[in-house]
């Protein structure tokens, strides 16, 4: 694959540039919005639940296995799965699922309409199409995406709790001692810096190579992969660059 | 008015088109004809701005299209409508809320006055009732009146049709260019219909250009294509030996009224 890095980022500033401009009509974005929200917030709510849902159940119980037998007292499972599913599973791992599942589908849909002339047929009616299919989708994306990983966060410590305490690892009451030890609101503030910012990410560049899709279905499902390796490896690094800032 | 004037385009080295000069003139069918390949959903393009001519202008009325910003374009575009090949109607909106949808993006008016035009549309394609139906749910000559309705509900001053008649029947096909035509001659629009359709040519060809190899091979309306010894014409139009002896029939005719009179 000929991936010319500055020739991407270079298209991809201005799509946003020309997507981040002043709505037509405000109510027909709001429309749009809300219609992302749904697909985008609802849609993923099952998905987010069953993944932390075991990320938490398999953390605690790693660290039930690591702590066993030390003399680090057993309420730090807690206190782990607690910090663990706040600053890195459930903005990172939620992210990377979710640009797996958002990312695959904002470039398969947008790709789409490309291919079957919708995008040119709204140009020649007027409408800035960067803005009316890409903001929407950013702006509902950053909205929803931290609600997601919010509920991610509690969901993974509540598998945390499901998987070690009524196995025996540990009881109800040191669990408890754990989540409610050394908490840092600073760590919560973290949790909402990555999930907007990979949010952003997601969306703006599975938008990108659905917006610049050329050619068949073969190209449709190449633009679709590309949305979610690119959108993948972009979040990894964002996270790693966020830790390093913010930590 | 849309004037061309000097229109080169080229892709990777390959000239597509070679220096196309034309006027459209308003209140007039004006056809773009030619084989496949031969130029014209690239100068469809450049005329819309979905495609910028490597030189060349493109002139609305008095306003220099080629120099304009994104946002000029979007302003000319308001006054644009057109009808794609493959209609482009959006899947999952219903046929009112496609028609409606220019309408609900640029306009204030009241959903009352916007259900009366999007009605009015319908009529006037002769597709009143099917409001509520999606596309997929219509046939082919269903979604070409659609998008015809949609392209028309801003009352554009300018009309562009990519092959309207593709995918139809000669009968339908006849119906769709007849609609276009009397839509054009109602609101004195100037509409381009991109075809190859030579039944296209002989029924609404106000204003004909004949593009070969990137290139205006001939110019002139229906009347004047039988009568035409343009090479490249005849081999356009009457590309079949039948439609070949057709037209030594009419030319006969023609010749033995005169002499009659």
């Amino acid at each position: 694959m000929s991936f010319n890095l500055f020739y991407h980022f270079g298209r991809y500033v201005s799509m946003m540039g020309q997507a981040l401009t002043r709505p037509e009509k405000f109510s027909m974005y709001w429309k749009e919005t809300i219609r992302q929200m749904e697909a985008i917030g609802v849609g993923s709510v099952i998905i987010v639940v069953l993944i932390s849902i075991f990320i938490g159940a398999v953390s605690a119980l790693q660290f039930c296995y690591q702590l066993d037998g030390q003399l680090i007292p057993m309420y730090y499972v807690g206190y782990i799965v607690r910090d663990l599913a706040i600053i890195e599973s459930a903005p990172t791992i939620t992210c990377l699922v979710l640009a797996g599942k958002v990312g695959s589908n904002i470039a398969a849909e947008i790709g789409g309409m490309r291919q079957k002339e919708h995008i040119d047929a709204m140009e020649i009616m007027g409408v800035n199409t960067a803005a009316y299919l890409i903001t929407p989708k950013v702006v509902a994306a950053i909205v929803v995406i931290p609600m997601l990983v919010t509920i991610g966060a509690f969901v993974g410590i509540i598998g945390g709790y499901l998987a070690s305490v009524p196995a025996g690892y540990l009881t109800d009451m040191e669990y408890m001692r754990g989540l409610r030890a050394y908490f840092e609101p600073y760590n919560v503030f973290i949790m909402y810096v990555k999930s907007i910012t990979f949010a952003f990410l997601i969306t703006s560049i599975s938008s990108y190579f659905g917006y610049y899709v050329t050619g068949g279905s073969i190209e449709l499902g190449k633009a679709s992969t590309n949305a979610v390796v690119i959108g993948n490896i972009f979040v990894l690094a964002g996270d790693y660059f966020i830790a390093l800032l913010l930590t | 008015m849309i004037r061309v004037e000097n229109i080169y385009k080229s892709f990777d080295g390959n000239e597509v088109l070679k220096g196309i000069s034309h006027d459209f003139f308003p209140g007039k069918t004006n056809l773009v004809i030619g084989r496949s390949g031969s130029g014209k959903t690239v100068l469809l393009k450049i005329l819309v701005g979905l495609m910028a001519p490597t030189s060349g202008r493109v002139w609305y009325d008095k306003i220099d299209f080629s120099t304009l910003d994104k946002k000029e374009i979007r302003e000319i575009r308001m006054q644009v409508g057109m009808l794609f090949q493959g209609s482009a109607l959006f899947d999952s909106l219903t046929v009112e809320q496609n028609i409606r949808f220019p309408l609900d993006m640029f306009t204030n008016w009241t959903t009352r006055e916007k259900l009366d035009r999007v009605n009015y549309c319908l009529e006037r394609v002769n597709l009143a009732g099917v409001n509520s139906k999606f596309p997929s749910a219509t046939s082919g000559w269903m979604q070409k009146r659609v998008g015809i309705a949609r392209a028309i509900v801003l009352k554009p001053k300018y009309l562009f049709c990519d092959e309207p008649n593709s995918g139809l029947d000669p009968k339908t096909a006849l119906l769709i260019d007849e609609l276009i035509q009397d839509i054009t001659y109602e609101n004195q629009i100037t509409t381009i219909v991109n075809t190859h359709d030579m039944n296209s040519v002989m029924e609404v060809g106000d204003n004909v250009m004949l593009l070969s190899g990137g290139e205006i091979a001939w110019t002139g309306n229906k009347e004047e294509v039988i009568a035409s010894d343009n090479a490249v014409l005849q081999d356009f139009i009457f590309a079949s030996p039948f439609l070949k002896r057709l037209r030594v029939d009419a030319l006969e005719q023609q010749k033995n009224s005169r002499e009659s009179k």
